[in-house]
C-alpha cells in the first residue's frame, strides 16, 4: 500500500482496518488526496465526507455511436452548438428537467431508474452503470431542505471547473485491446463516441457543507484528534455517521439522475443533427461510474474477508471480470473504467483488473491530474486565444467560461498516457483504447 | 489596503484566498468580494436583486465558514451572481451575530462573463488572524 497524506494516516491510524491508497500525488487538493482510497472497517472504522469530497458521484459516462469521425466532421459545429445550449453549463446553471419536492425526494431514491420511468433513457443503460445507477440506503430525511433547495433546480446541467461534455473519436491507430475494445462496443475505426464528466451539483456540494460542520461538532463528541478540519470524521456505526451515509446515497443517486438525463439530451442532440434516432445510431452507453464516493464492500484484509467501508475521492472503482457486483454483460471483460484526461490531450477506457482488487481497494485512479495552479495557466494563455489554437487542432470547444476555459487547458494537466502507464505498470487497470476530443462543451 | 489575494501554493486544483481587514466587518465583506470575482467579472452585475443574511455562531471562524456558504446556497438556488456585501458583525453575550446584505443580479450567461461556479467552502487550512492592521484570513474553496 502506498502511503498517503501523513496527517491522514495519523487521524485514520487509530481506527482499526485503515488502509490509504493514494493513487496520485500531483494533483493535490484539500485535506484528503485527490487519487486517495481509504477503507475503514464497518463496525469499528470511520466515514469521512472530506475523503469523498464535496461533489459526490463525481463520475464520467461514456456513450457510443455508429457513426465515424467523416459522418459528423461537417455538422460537428452544429452538434457541439445543441449541446451546449441543452446541456447547461457555468455558474448558476437551471437544468431543464422540472420536478416537484416530492419528485425530487422519489429521484433521490431511485437515481437512474427514476429517469428511465420518466423517460429520460432505455432500460439498458441501468445496468451499464455502476450499481445500476441506484444506492440503495438513500434517505432523503437526512438531507436538509437548503440542500433540496439548492439542488432541485440543477439536474440536467454539468458545472463548471474541470466538467465537460465531450465528442470523441476512437481511431483505429488508439485502439490497445481490439477484442475488449469490440466488446464495449468500440469496433470501428474513427469511431465516435461522447464522454460526460459532472456530479450531483448544489445539492451533492450543500450535503457535504452540512455534514462538514456536523461532524466537526461530533469529533469532540467522539473524541477524535482534529488534525485539519477539513479531514472531519465520525465513527461509521454512529448516528452522525449513518447519517451522513444516507444523506450521501441521496446525493450519488442525484448525480446518476444528472448524467442519466444529460445522455438523453445527447441522444436527442444527436438525432436532430443527424435526423435518425438514437435507436438507428446505436447510441448505447458503454459505463457509467463514480470517482468521489464511499461504499461498504468486501475485501481481504491481512488474509481475512472483512467489510469495509471504502472512500474514493478522485479515484475509480475497478473491479475485476467475474466479481459479483458486475452485470451480466461485463461480468467475463471486467469493469469499464473511464478516465478523463484534459480537454486537448484525449482521454481513456480501460478496464479493472484483479491486481486492483488485490492492491487498491478495487480502485484505479480518476484523471490526469492538474500540474499547473489555475491563475499559473491563465497567465500562460487567454481563453479566446485557446479557443482558436484548438481549433486549428481540429477541436471545436464552447465554453460558458472564457477565463475557466484558459484555466483547463492541456499545459496545465499531466500527460494523460504517462499517468494511464503508471496504471497499466501498476496492474491496477488494463488500456482498452485512447480517446481523442473533437468537440467539447466546457462548463 | 489591500482587499485579498489568491495564494497559489495551497491547494493547486482549487483557490486558496487569503483576505484582510481592518475590522471583522470589512475582512468578511472583502473574503466575500474573493467569492465574487472568482465566480464573475464583478463590472458588468447590476445590483438589482438584494438577498440578506443573519446568522449567528460562538465562533468567529464557524461564523465566516457558514457566511461563505451562505452565499454559495443563494447563488444556486436563486440563480443570482453578486458584485457586493454590507456586513455588520456584533457580540451578543457569547454568540457573533451577522447581519448581511448581498447585492448582485440574475444570472445572464449571454451578459455576464463567468468564470469558476465554486463549489464548496473547505476547512482545510481555514482561519481568520489578529494582525498589525486588523485581521486577515485564509480560505481554500473548491471549485
Amino acid at each position: 500500500m502506498l502511503a498517503g497524506n501523513p496527517e491522514i494516516q495519523l487521524l485514520y491510524a487509530r481506527w482499526s482496518y485503515c488502509y490509504v491508497a493514494n493513487l496520485r500525488q500531483d494533483k493535490w487538493g484539500y485535506g484528503f488526496p485527490i487519487g486517495g482510497v481509504a477503507a475503514f472497517d464497518v463496525d469499528t472504522g470511520v466515514i469521512s465526507p472530506g475523503g469523498i469530497g464535496f461533489d459526490i458521484n463525481c463520475g464520467m459516462r461514456l456513450v457510443t455511436t455508429n457513426l465515424t469521425f467523416k459522418d459528423i466532421q461537417p455538422k460537428l459545429k452544429e452538434l457541439v452548438n445543441e449541446f451546449f445550449q441543452s446541456v447547461p453549463s457555468g455558474v448558476g446553471a437551471k437544468g431543464f428537467v422540472k420536478i416537484n419536492q416530492s419528485q425530487f425526494n422519489e429521484m433521490m431514491v431511485d437515481g437512474s431508474k427514476w429517469c428511465i420511468e420518466n423517460g429520460y433513457g432505455w432500460k439498458e443503460d441501468l445496468e451499464r452503470t455502476e450499481g445500476n445507477g441506484k444506492i440503495d440506503w438513500a434517505d432523503p430525511s437526512k438531507v436538509s431542505d437548503k440542500a433540496k433547495q439548492r439542488g432541485i433546480n440543477q439536474i440536467g446541467t454539468l458545472g463548471s471547473g474541470n466538467h465537460y461534455l465531450e465528442v470523441q473519436v476512437a481511431s483505429a491507430a488508439n485502439i490497445i485491446d481490439e477484442e475488449l475494445a469490440k466488446k464495449f462496443g468500440i469496433h470501428t475505426p474513427d469511431q465516435v463516441v461522447i464522454m460526460v464528466h459532472c456530479g450531483s451539483r448544489g445539492f451533492g456540494h450543500q450535503i457535504g457543507t452540512d455534514y462538514l460542520r456536523i461532524f466537526d461538532s461530533a469529533m469532540k463528541k467522539y473524541n477524535i484528534p482534529v488534525l485539519d478540519r477539513e479531514l472531519a470524521c465520525a465513527p461509521f456505526a454512529s448516528n452522525e455517521g449513518q447519517d451522513y451515509y444516507k444523506a450521501m446515497a441521496c446525493a450519488a443517486n442525484m448525480a446518476f439522475a444528472n448524467r442519466q438525463v444529460i445522455l438523453h439530451r445527447i441522444r436527442e442532440g444527436f438525432s436532430k443533427v443527424f435526423k435518425t434516432s438514437a435507436e438507428d445510431l446505436e447510441m448505447h452507453m458503454i459505463y457509467d461510474v463514480a470517482h468521489n464516493i464511499a461504499k461498504v464492500e468486501e475485501h481481504n484484509v491481512d488474509g481475512k474477508r472483512k467489510k469495509v467501508v471504502v472512500h474514493r475521492k478522485g479515484s475509480t472503482r475497478a473491479f475485476p471480470p467475474n466479481h459479483p457486483e458486475l452485470p451480466p454483460i461485463y461480468k467475463k471483460t471486467g469493469q469499464p473504467v473511464i478516465i478523463g484526461g484534459s480537454m486537448e490531450t484525449g482521454s481513456y477506457l480501460l478496464v479493472g483488473t484483479k491486481k486492483a482488487m488485490e492492491d487498491t481497494f478495487g480502485s484505479t485512479a480518476h484523471g490526469s491530474g492538474r500540474t499547473m495552479s489555475r491563475k499559473a495557466a491563465m497567465r500562460q494563455v487567454r481563453g479566446d486565444k485557446l479557443q482558436k489554437d484548438m481549433e486549428s487542432k481540429g477541436i471545436y470547444v464552447k465554453s460558458a467560461s472564457m477565463s475557466g476555459l484558459a484555466e483547463e487547458a492541456g499545459f496545465a494537466y499531466k500527460d494523460i498516457n504517462e499517468v494511464v502507464e503508471s496504471l497499466k505498470i501498476a496492474g491496477i487497470s488494463k488500456p482498452v483504447v485512447q480517446l481523442k476530443p473533437v468537440g467539447n462543451i466546457k462548463g | 489596503m489591500k482587499k485579498f489575494k489568491i495564494l497559489e501554493d495551497i491547494a493547486i486544483a482549487d483557490i486558496a484566498i487569503e483576505a484582510y481587514g481592518k475590522t471583522l466587518d470589512e475582512l468578511f465583506e472583502n473574503t466575500a468580494l474573493a467569492i465574487f470575482e472568482e465566480s464573475a467579472n464583478i463590472k458588468n452585475i447590476s445590483e438589482n436583486e438584494k438577498k440578506t443574511i443573519n446568522i449567528n455562531s460562538d465562533k468567529i471562524e464557524d461564523l465566516l465558514y457558514d457566511f461563505l456558504s451562505e452565499i454559495l446556497f443563494l447563488k444556486d438556488t436563486y440563480s443570482i451572481i453578486f458584485k457586493k456585501s454590507k456586513i455588520k458583525i456584533e457580540k451578543k453575550g457569547k454568540k457573533y451575530n451577522l447581519n448581511a446584505e448581498l447585492f448582485g443580479e440574475k444570472i445572464d450567461r449571454n451578459k455576464h462573463e463567468l468564470r469558476n461556479d465554486i463549489k464548496a467552502i473547505t476547512l482545510h487550512m481555514f482561519k481568520i488572524e489578529k494582525t498589525k492592521e486588523g485581521y486577515k484570513d485564509l480560505v481554500v474553496v473548491d471549485v
